[in-house]
């Protein structure tokens, strides 16, 4: 508990370089002209047919004010009947594991950031992907981790000291059957080095594969009993109870993963609860790209949390979000015409928007990639959070600023 | 989650108050398809002659006041392009859906050298992004008086609206540069920005005098916020717009909450007072003048796209650069799309690279996000084939096999009606792994070889690469 506590103290030290240095190499980058591919394919949407225009409403004349007529705010508070499970993430010494520090997301009785009804318990969570084998990855991150590609415990450490990974999300991609096969055996090697270099929680994700998945995962769990570690991630497609038996045994947690779909993340969370305590899932309703679908992750978000807080027992949990999927829209790494700008800026922007997007819609737990967009979404989160007034004279006058 | 009677509306309770004529003129077969049209906002009451008649008054008073959304419309601008602002029916979008996507103004100086002005505002007119199958445009002028010399401002609005079709905002708390901006913008029907606890008589005069819609401003003061709106309103101004203050950085947890309350003032509790849009102004970031333009501009799209997802239906920017812009009018493109709608793209024969006769033929859905998926992992592999896109009424492959919406025989019909057996000399079909189990009936309904690709379409630059080095046997 000690732990989680300096965790607050320690967000509000700015650690790690400027944003600008974490953005610093794109005006060294050469643009070249590269014409955007358009597709000329049409939507079916249907514009909004608008609102019919102003009946005349015949009131007595009125004579008119001289001063301001004073009315009262009252803020538009509500009652919520539900609340978000508190899921905590890795163990210290004491608690069976080695961690240094651990980190809790969820208990929620309110949505995100409505200030007016109060405060969430514990502030969203920002890990960082770490990948066990040699991936390809868009040219504004891979920048700032080139030289430690293939050495999954140094590319941790680094994520933790130098970008502040209050989380690391270690990806056993190297263990789907077609690429390199990786055993269980040598994976939960690679998780011991990784729990060895870093003090912080680990996430452990697998590679898609259903039936590899959960062999590797329940070697992991034994390997690592303990340590509370977040397996990323249960499906409808798994052996279920086999894995949350494995989860439950040697004392870890678990993301349950549906693909933008309340109906199939309830499902999933009913066949947890069989054999896991609701403390114990955190659910991933799938994150899209910004221009790739991030309309309908936000949307099913923010339906999953409201709907939690209205009293549906079933969807009570903290949400995790993939956001490094936002470098799966084209603008974020693709060479642009020069008016739209670097992609070694477009990049980082695309998953920060992302992130903020899915911030406002209720999510605890970010994966993420480039560091200049875990500082902002860092920020951010400390200034939506701030119980500091604000000082609305700064801006009283920005009509007559000079830029 | 937030009852409002507006989105629960039944088309019974619209079709009761129509004339029940089933006269057409509306377009519709009867008067119970316009009622639903009514409810779905896909139609206005003025498209209904008869209600429109004096014997009907009551019936269309009745009408009006249940179709009314929560925010009022405001149009800005008069000409060929307005910018319409809130009309918002609901809070969350997935309630019902969102009307009226956020408005996105840039601002210009009444300091500006002619050529810088005239320059920007070109820019600002012809700023286009195409994405898919719309164009993402911008839409409206803010002229910020920063001389606060009328004159000045005056000559300034002059150039602006003759040199674009697009609407302005006039920025000035001081009523004579107003005016005199008025004077020249006379027609053009601005925002007037703004009215606040100081000047609110003589701005709320100007906009009577010049029919002219009109911001209120009121500093994360909610209170003041709300009483300036009821006293405009009794002053006889219809049309408002409600700027509660952008405060940035430390003040970003009590703007956001701000911009909420706002919200679900308006929506869920029907608060006429606050039922007008919302204008955010992340400009504000610029006020730091020791910071580098990159990270003000940083930080102007990163409280934009909040803004955006939190009520804002007008945005006043600075930043003019495109990877600011183009996060900013994308996500306002996606949190603007109807919800109640799957997406989907036009079916039909794509073509990726230059394909000839023996390049290789997939298939995919209609669905907007699988097709996208689909389209940029076969370029970003550099494959050259033909796409046949059929049409699964907007599902993706695995919930239209499913629901039977993709069938052999759809598959059959779209091979059929693009032609593509004149355009391939082969006849092999790879179609999506989430589709394997219609590969027999596939095979007999359409007469074609099948092969099944990968789950996921990021597979299909491998598997077209193993198929060069060993081609199905014809």
């Amino acid at each position: 508990m000690e732990q989680e506590s300096k965790k607050d103290e320690g967000r509000k030290l700015s650690f790690g370089p400027k944003l600008f240095e974490l953005l610093a190499k794109f005006q060294e980058i050469e643009l070249e002209d590269v014409d955007l591919q358009v597709d000329e394919l049409e939507l079916w949407i249907q514009p909004g047919a608008g609102v019919v225009a102003p009946a005349k409403v015949v009131t007595a004349p009125k004579a008119k004010p001289t001063k301001i007529v004073e009315v009262d705010f009252k803020p538009p508070v509500m009652e919520y009947l539900g609340k978000i499970a508190e899921v905590k993430i890795g163990a210290t010494k004491s608690e069976g594991g080695t961690r240094g520090k651990t980190v809790t997301i969820g208990g929620e009785r309110f949505p995100a950031y409505y200030l007016f009804e109060g405060l969430m318990p514990h502030l969203p969570v920002l890990s960082l992907d770490v990948f066990d084998t040699k991936i390809p990855l868009a040219k504004p991150v891979k920048m700032h981790v080139e030289d430690v590609l293939e050495d999954p415990a140094a590319w941790a450490k680094r994520s933790v000291e130098k970008f502040g990974a209050e989380v690391v999300n270690l990806h056993l991609v190297s263990i789907d059957p077609l690429l390199k096969n990786t055993s269980p055996k040598e994976a939960s090697k690679t998780v011991e080095n990784v729990l060895q270099a870093v003090d912080v929680p680990l996430a452990i994700g697998g590679c898609g594969d259903p039936h590899k998945d959960l062999e590797v995962f329940e070697k992991v769990a034994e390997v690592a009993q303990g340590e509370r570690l977040l397996f990323n991630s249960v499906t409808l497609d798994m052996k279920i109870k086999r894995a949350a038996e494995a989860i439950k045994k040697y004392g870890h947690v678990v993301i349950a993963f549906t693909a933008m779909d309340l109906n199939k993340a309830r499902e999933l969370n009913r066949r947890l609860y069989e054999i896991l305590p609701k403390e114990h899932i955190v659910i991933d309703t799938t994150t899209a790209a910004l221009g790739y679908g991030l309309d309908y992750a936000f949307t099913v978000m923010e339906r999953t949390r409201l709907a939690a807080l209205m009293g549906d027992p079933e969807l009570q949990h903290p949400m995790s979000s993939g956001t490094t999927n936002a470098w799966a829209a084209r603008e974020a790494w693709l060479k642009m015409d020069p008016q739209w700008g670097p992609r070694e800026l477009r990049g980082p922007i695309w998953e920060t928007v992302t992130a903020l997007t899915l911030l406002l819609a209720g999510v605890d737990y970010f994966m993420m990639m480039h560091p200049a967009a875990v500082k902002t979404v860092r920020d951010t989160v400390a200034e939506l959070t701030s119980t500091s007034k604000a000082d609305a004279s700064k801006i009283a006058d920005w009509v007559t600023m000079k830029i | 989650m937030e009852s409002t009677p507006k989105k629960e509306l039944s088309p019974i309770d619209v079709y009761k108050l129509l004339p029940k004529t089933n006269c057409k003129e509306c377009g519709e077969e009867n008067c119970m398809a316009f009622a639903t049209k009514l409810v779905n906002r896909e139609a206005t009451l003025q498209q209904c002659p008869p209600i429109l008649q004096d014997k009907y008054k009551e019936a269309f008073a009745k009408l009006w006041e249940m179709l009314k959304p929560p925010v009022k419309e405001i149009v800005i601008g008069s000409g060929e392009r307005v910018a319409k602002i809130g009309g918002k029916l609901v809070m969350y979008r997935h309630e019902f859906t969102y009307f009226n996507p956020t408005a996105i103004a840039i601002d210009v100086t009444d300091e500006m050298l002619e050529d810088e002005l005239l320059k920007r505002v070109r820019d600002v007119e012809n700023f286009t992004y195409p994405y898919i199958g719309q164009n993402l445009k911008l839409d409206a002028i803010a002229i910020r008086s920063t001389s606060n010399d009328p004159e000045r401002f005056k000559q300034t609005v002059k150039k602006v609206i003759e040199n674009t079709k697009l609407p302005v905002i006039l920025c000035s708390f001081n009523p004579n540069i107003i005016k005199s901006g008025l004077l020249v913008a006379a027609k053009n029907r601005p925002l007037i920005y703004a009215a606040t606890k100081d000047n609110w008589k003589e701005m709320a005069e100007l906009a009577l005098m010049y029919d002219s819609p009109l911001a209120v401003f009121a500093p994360n003061d909610l209170k003041l916020l709300r009483s300036l709106a009821k006293t405009l309103l009794e002053f006889g101004v219809k049309d408002l717009a409600l700027d509660p203050g952008t405060v940035p950085n430390e003040g970003l947890g009590e703007t956001i909450s701000n911009y909420t309350m706002l919200r679900r003032s308006a929506c869920r509790e029907e608060d006429e007072l606050l039922g007008f849009p919302l204008i955010g102004v992340p400009l504000v970031v610029w006020s730091n003048s020791k910071e580098m333009p990159e990270i003000s501009s940083w930080k102007e799209a990163c409280l934009a796209s909040m803004l955006i997802s939190r009520y804002a239906d007008l945005l006043i920017m600075h930043s003019f650069e495109g990877w600011i812009l183009l996060p900013t009018v994308i996500l306002r493109q996606n949190i603007y799309t109807d919800p109640r709608k799957p997406v989907a793209v036009q079916p039909g024969l794509k073509m990726f690279g230059a394909p000839d006769e023996n390049s290789p033929l997939l298939f995919t859905s209609n669905f907007a996000l699988t097709y996208y998926t689909v389209a940029s992992d076969i370029e970003s592999g550099g494959v050259t084939c033909h796409l046949l896109v059929v049409d699964t009424e907007g599902l993706s492959v695995e919930s239209a096999v499913a629901g039977r919406k993709l069938t052999a025989d759809k598959v059959a019909e779209a091979i059929k009606t693009t032609k593509v057996e004149e355009k391939v000399k082969h006849r092999n079909l790879i179609i999506p792994g989430r589709a394997a189990r219609l590969s027999g009936e596939i095979e007999e309904s359409s007469g074609w070889k099948v092969l099944v690709g990968p789950l996921d379409s990021s597979g299909i630059p491998k598997l077209i690469q193993d198929l060069k080095a060993q081609p199905p046997k014809a």
